[in-house]
């Protein structure tokens, strides 16, 4: 591993500042000399490995603000601070009773472990685990921007078939992304440039011709918290995650749904799959196939059909367009059938 | 190319990634670590600087002077001479390094050991009493004869007492679920379950 300095900001504000002053201003976060710790379960393994090199840590833990580690359930929703752990957030009873969805895709994320050790911020920035990013020796136009892409030809079961480009086919692999995509959350961040929000669904950038572009995020912008609207409904709602093995696995086909149904009718359906695609991704032509229909399995069919179709799959992970359908068709049927 | 070949169920058998693997580094010689502004570089003198920082281990201080590279894991094995954590992959996928840190199990591996100044941080040896009687999991553990080689075993410990005390050893499913961050090589996975409930029933309470 490469050596760092270590600093512990007290304040938000200085964090940021102290990333600006040693990044320069079109660094990406994942790139930047100086880098943001919480958890440390992604980047420290990522700087043992050589795929992240920054010579400067900022340790987010002693940030003194006290909403960073809260979960605040309010009229208008759910907030949760950017440095609560994985693990609590499950474990919290208004986020298991008001969205299971959330509770469901933290639950069946990483191990007991991990949970206890990653913030939620952290988590929703997890960087891929594309075998070919994580090993330095192979072409990787995400770690090293024109290298080439070395999953193309190579070992690609469990790469996208969804949001895919010519120069990457790495998979996004959380699953709380997936929840917080499907029910429309803000991310809270401030930066040495002032503090914005941005709708989740923005937060993450398509590889396209520059996969080394992950996020919104400049490299002096920090989470401070992500905020999930009131939606009643939502308590009908579920992450259903498909795996090689039972436990502590990454996704190859997951999917969150929400349901507001009016008797079997879909008066708004809400979905988002994970394992599948490059970026956390909101399947809206399946939506939109079942609004104001009744839900079985013929018209789940149709949405899964429509989610799927600009699908391109490759040598290894053609399969995962049939488990995809399959693991939404199911998740639909079992989100209709849940009482609440 | 969306056709899985005849070669094998994944296409591609060891042989040939492994052939890859080199090939591959061999084709794309640049590689390297990309050239960084130097002006925004810490020093060479600043990055060599050690850190001073206090963990308590088991109840004692330590004041330790350390590259901040040092893992938890390698600070607890190397420094305190407490070799009872185990270091397995090294990377957060077996579980084989778990301590407790303020009572909460965690990979000792995944963490800077300078992120846990003025932590309570616990490892096997820290679990019998002064008299020498082992923690009830300890003891259960040996029961159930919940281990063969013995390698994961203080993993396993630890994270089953952070198990227990977050309330996830309710059922079998729950322990097998939430276990499932310590690999067991030897899988010794039953023993280990009924060693769980065991322990579980005798500390209710206490």
């Amino acid at each position: 591993m490469r050596p760092f300095v270590y600093e512990q900001p007290t304040e938000i504000s200085t964090a940021a500042a102290m990333a600006s002053r040693f990044t320069r201003r079109d660094d990406q976060p994942t790139r930047a000399n100086a880098q943001f710790i919480a958890g440390g379960t992604n980047l420290a393994d990522y700087m043992k490995l050589g795929v992240a090199q920054p010579d400067r840590l900022l340790d987010l833990n002693r940030l003194a603000d006290p909403g960073l580690r809260q979960i605040r359930v309010t009229d208008d929703g759910i907030r949760f601070g950017a440095l609560v752990r994985m693990g609590e957030a499950a474990d919290h009873p208004d986020v298991k009773r008001r969205y299971p969805v959330i509770a469901d895709s933290l639950k069946l994320a990483a191990s007991g472990q991990i949970r206890n050790m990653a913030s939620l911020a952290g988590n929703i920035l997890q960087r891929t685990r594309c075998e070919y990013f994580r090993e330095t020796s192979w072409a990787c136009n995400k770690r090293v921007p024109g290298s080439g892409c070395a999953a193309m030809e190579g070992f690609n079961r469990q790469h996208a078939v969804l949001g895919a480009s010519d120069a990457c086919i790495a998979t996004y692999h959380g699953d709380f992304a997936q929840a917080l995509m499907a029910l429309d959350a803000i991310v809270h961040a401030e930066g040495a440039r002032g503090a914005r929000n941005i709708p989740f669904a923005k937060l993450h950038r398509q590889p396209g011709d520059t996969p080394h572009i992950e996020t919104d995020l400049a490299a002096d912008e920090i989470i401070t918290a992500i905020e999930v609207p009131a939606i009643p409904w939502a308590r009908r709602s579920l992450y259903l995650k498909i795996r090689d093995r039972e436990s502590y696995a990454f996704a190859l086909a997951s999917a969150a749904v929400a349901l507001d149904l009016d008797g079997d009718g879909v008066r708004e359906a809400r979905i988002a799959l994970g394992g599948l695609a490059t970026v956390p991704w909101r399947a809206g032509k399946a939506e939109e196939v079942l609004q104001g229909k009744p839900l079985d399995e013929h018209s789940a069919t149709i949405a899964a059909d429509a989610a799927f179709a600009d699908a391109v799959p490759r040598q290894h992970n053609a399969f995962k367009t049939e488990l995809g359908k399959r693991t939404l068709v199911r998740a639909l049927l079992e989100t209709r059938d849940m009482k609440v | 190319m969306s056709q899985p070949s005849a070669l094998s169920a994944t296409g591609l058998n060891r042989r040939s990634f492994m052939t890859g693997t080199a090939s591959a580094a061999a084709a794309v010689p640049l590689l390297g670590s990309p050239v960084k502004a130097e002006a925004a570089h810490g020093s060479g003198a600043e990055l060599r600087q050690p850190v001073v920082t206090s963990l308590r281990i088991n109840k004692q201080s330590y004041e330790l002077s350390i590259d901040p590279r040092t893992s938890l894991l390698d600070v607890l094995r190397d420094h305190a001479g407490l070799t009872g954590t185990k270091k397995g992959c090294d990377h957060g996928q077996c579980g084989a390094c778990t301590v407790l840190v303020d009572g909460k199990r965690v990979l000792s591996c995944l963490s800077f050991a300078v992120m846990n100044g003025g932590k309570e941080v616990t490892t096997i040896e820290g679990l019998a009493s002064s008299d020498g009687a082992l923690h009830p999991m300890q003891q259960a553990f040996i029961d159930h004869d919940a281990f063969q080689c013995g390698y994961c075993t203080p993993g396993q410990i630890m994270s089953a007492i952070g198990c227990v005390n977050e309330g996830h050893a309710q059922s079998e499913g729950d322990i097998r679920e939430y276990m499932s961050g310590n690999i067991c090589r030897c899988a010794a996975y039953p023993n280990i379950v009924a060693a769980i409930m065991q322990a579980r029933d005798e500390t209710k309470g206490a």
